[in-house]
């Protein structure tokens, strides 16, 4: 029996297992033992810094490191501010059917992929777009307007990328929340401001801050849509780093951009825990 | 006196159905008023009402003499303790307690004198900095009504906070309930399912049914006095028969049930006639049991049986007696001073009861 129980446990450790060292832990080392290399010849390599130094030296990468980040953390939070009032409403609001089939037309989208959605964003804006040549019809614009390519048409699609994964993790810790504690704060004098201060948002802390890092690690590390509706000014980070490796087949340049990636992003999910007082057990469990 | 709390002609109807119809009452400052019906009659939304969360289709609420119709629940002079006390779990004992202070925008230090000061008065003195999952159900309880008493509300309701505490407990707080309304000397307005709880703690209770009030009173006045069937069925065990009645001379009446037995009953002013279908209660303890028939000579219901079984429950124990004249069994209450401890399935007793302890109401819908 003891033997029994053994042999279960690594069975279903040794996937586990597997799946990280394989997946996560190998490729990691190696992209750090890449990024600590220089080519010195041809053939020839010798361990230094010099990738990092590259990095930090060229002010191309550090700004569109900086701007990938800022825009990222913009994105979570416009995330966060549409999603919160949406999920409220199906938690809270929205009874029986009505609340299964909203909570349905938020994951619709996602059945098709990712590069399909980026399509239908693409087919509303562009200069031959529909809103163009709505807005041309309305006489609200004299000629095709291009709402494509700049940061704007990037941030929409980056939150409705995103938007699912925000709405989840809320509706599940706003369904939690007793409404007789929600109507005890309007009977104790609350006004609805002062509940939402002081007894919604508390209580949906672990969800709000579970979402945001999901959402905020899918922008910082998304590909396609800033490349597919950012402009040449709207560089995104992962862009570099995909030019490095496939482009200029810097092998080694990449890898350090991979790494700074990482940290910048182990960084900001570190703050942003610390700050709302949340441990990763407790928002992810 | 100006109550501080009155209803008049409460009506509240969704879509199809009548949840409150028509119902009108008024509490006196200090008493202890209890709403006790079955679920689903009404009560909880009567109770919505008066704190605000639902609008009354029509009629007025009134809280000293005031119509609050027009005010929204975080302005209505009451506080409510919910079913499951939805204290608030993101926050300490004392940030519970001072959450309503905080809202009225009471200095810092003036709401830790008065939340020191309640917490003094449910006998929970230690408790403030705890979190609320650290305390027990007895304890939130207590912390559930101080959160309500510190803003020193007109009216306290109260949605059956007791329904989630075991039976020690429960019987232990509705001792406690009482001690504490007392001591705050507030207008409390309790619903709730339990009768006991009811009947214990109230100064004025309404049994409620269908929506409707059936009788509002002391609970000794619904107890021994039930002004319709369904109070009389609803508070407290009864033996219940039904039957016709065959003669009415003065305040007596006789009454032959549908499996042949003669019952002699007080018509207590209720308007019976001969050839009257009625149903007739008559409370368990109200019936004395005796060894032989002499005993109950003074009874003028008297019937010999044989016990069917024992009901043994302590203080509360019964007997199922099987008479020889037929009908239905009739449950005794079986005296505690140890005379028929030694009864039995089996036994040959002797029942008998005054007709002035029974009660008989006319049936509804009965020609």
């Amino acid at each position: 029996m003891q033997a029994g129980t053994r042999l279960g446990f690594i069975l279903l450790l040794t996937p586990l297992l597997l799946w990280l060292t394989l997946l996560i832990i190998i490729p990691h080392i190696d992209m750090l033992l890449l990024s600590l290399r220089e080519r010195v010849g041809v053939g020839q390599y010798a361990t230094s810094p010099a990738n990092y130094l590259t990095f930090f030296g060229e002010p191309l990468y550090l700004r569109t490191f900086m701007r990938t980040a800022v825009m990222s953390v913009l994105a979570t939070v416009i995330t966060l501010l549409i999603a919160f009032p949406v999920s409220f409403y199906i938690a809270k609001i929205a009874k029986g059917r009505v609340q299964s089939s909203l909570f349905l037309l938020c994951l619709v989208p996602f059945w098709v992929s990712e590069l399909v959605r980026t399509f239908g964003w693409m087919i509303l804006l562009r200069e031959t777009g529909l809103i163009s040549t709505l807005l041309q019809y309305l006489g609200l614009a004299s000629g095709p307007v291009e709402m494509l390519y700049n940061d704007a048409a990037m941030m929409v699609g980056l939150v409705y990328t995103s938007m699912l994964f925000m709405v989840v993790p809320l509706v599940t810790t706003l369904e939690s929340l007793d409404d007789a504690v929600i109507e005890a704060g309007y009977d104790l004098g609350g006004s609805g401001i002062s509940v939402l201060r002081e007894i919604i948002i508390p209580h949906a802390t672990p969800g709000i801050v579970s979402g945001s890092i999901v959402v905020f690690m899918l922008s910082l590390g998304n590909y396609l849509t800033p490349t597919m509706l950012g402009g040449k000014d709207s560089l995104w980070f992962t862009e570099l780093i995909y030019s490095q490796f496939i482009v200029r087949f810097n092998w080694e340049l990449g890898a350090a951009f991979g790494f700074m990636l990482l940290i910048l992003s182990s960084v900001i999910v570190w703050g942003m825990l610390r700050v709302t007082g949340q441990t990763l057990e407790k928002t992810m469990g | 006196m100006t109550p501080d709390l009155e209803c008049s002609a409460l009506t509240k109807r969704f879509d199809q159905s009548l949840a409150v119809d028509d119902v009108s009452f008024s509490v006196p400052p200090g008493s202890f008023f209890s709403i006790l019906g079955p679920s689903g009659c009404g009560k909880t939304t009567i109770m919505r009402m008066i704190a605000g969360f639902l609008p009354p289709t029509s009629g007025d609420i009134r809280i000293k003499g005031k119509s609050v119709l027009d005010v929204p629940p975080n302005k209505r002079p009451v506080n409510m303790v919910f079913q499951h006390l939805a204290l608030f779990p993101m926050m300490n004992i004392a940030d519970n307690i001072g959450y309503g202070l905080r809202r009225k925008g009471m200095a810092k230090t003036e709401i830790t004198r008065k939340v020191g000061e309640v917490l003094d008065r449910i006998g929970l003195p230690d408790i403030a900095n705890r979190k609320v999952d650290e305390l027990s159900g007895g304890q939130k309880q207590r912390v559930a009504i101080a959160r309500c008493m510190v803003l020193e509300p007109d009216v306290l309701l109260l949605d059956e906070p007791l329904g989630a505490l075991d039976l020690k407990l429960r019987e232990h707080m509705k001792i406690e309930l009482k001690a504490l309304q007392a001591a705050f000397d507030t207008t409390f307005v309790y619903i709730t399912h339990d009768q006991s709880e009811a009947l214990v703690m109230s100064d004025q209770i309404a049994v409620m049914n269908a929506g409707r009030f059936e009788q509002i009173g002391t609970a000794q006045e619904l107890y021994y006095r039930p002004d319709t069937a369904f109070v009389a069925g609803f508070v407290g065990d009864s033996n219940r028969w039904a039957g016709k009645v065959e003669t009415v001379e003065g305040g007596t009446l006789a009454l032959r049930t549908d499996g042949g037995l003669l019952m002699r009953a007080t018509a207590h002013e209720r308007p019976l006639a001969t050839g009257d279908r009625a149903e007739i209660f008559v409370r368990p303890e109200a019936i004395r049991l005796a060894r032989s028939d002499a005993d109950l000579a003074h009874f003028d219901n008297r019937l010999s049986g044989q016990v069917t079984s024992l009901l043994f429950n302590g203080a509360a124990s019964r007997i199922l007696v099987q008479s020889t004249q037929g009908g239905p069994e009739i449950e005794v209450t079986l005296p505690q001073s140890g005379e028929f401890s030694d009864v039995g399935r089996g036994n040959a007793v002797h029942i008998g009861w005054s007709g002035d302890q029974s009660n008989c109401f006319a049936l509804r819908g009965a020609a």
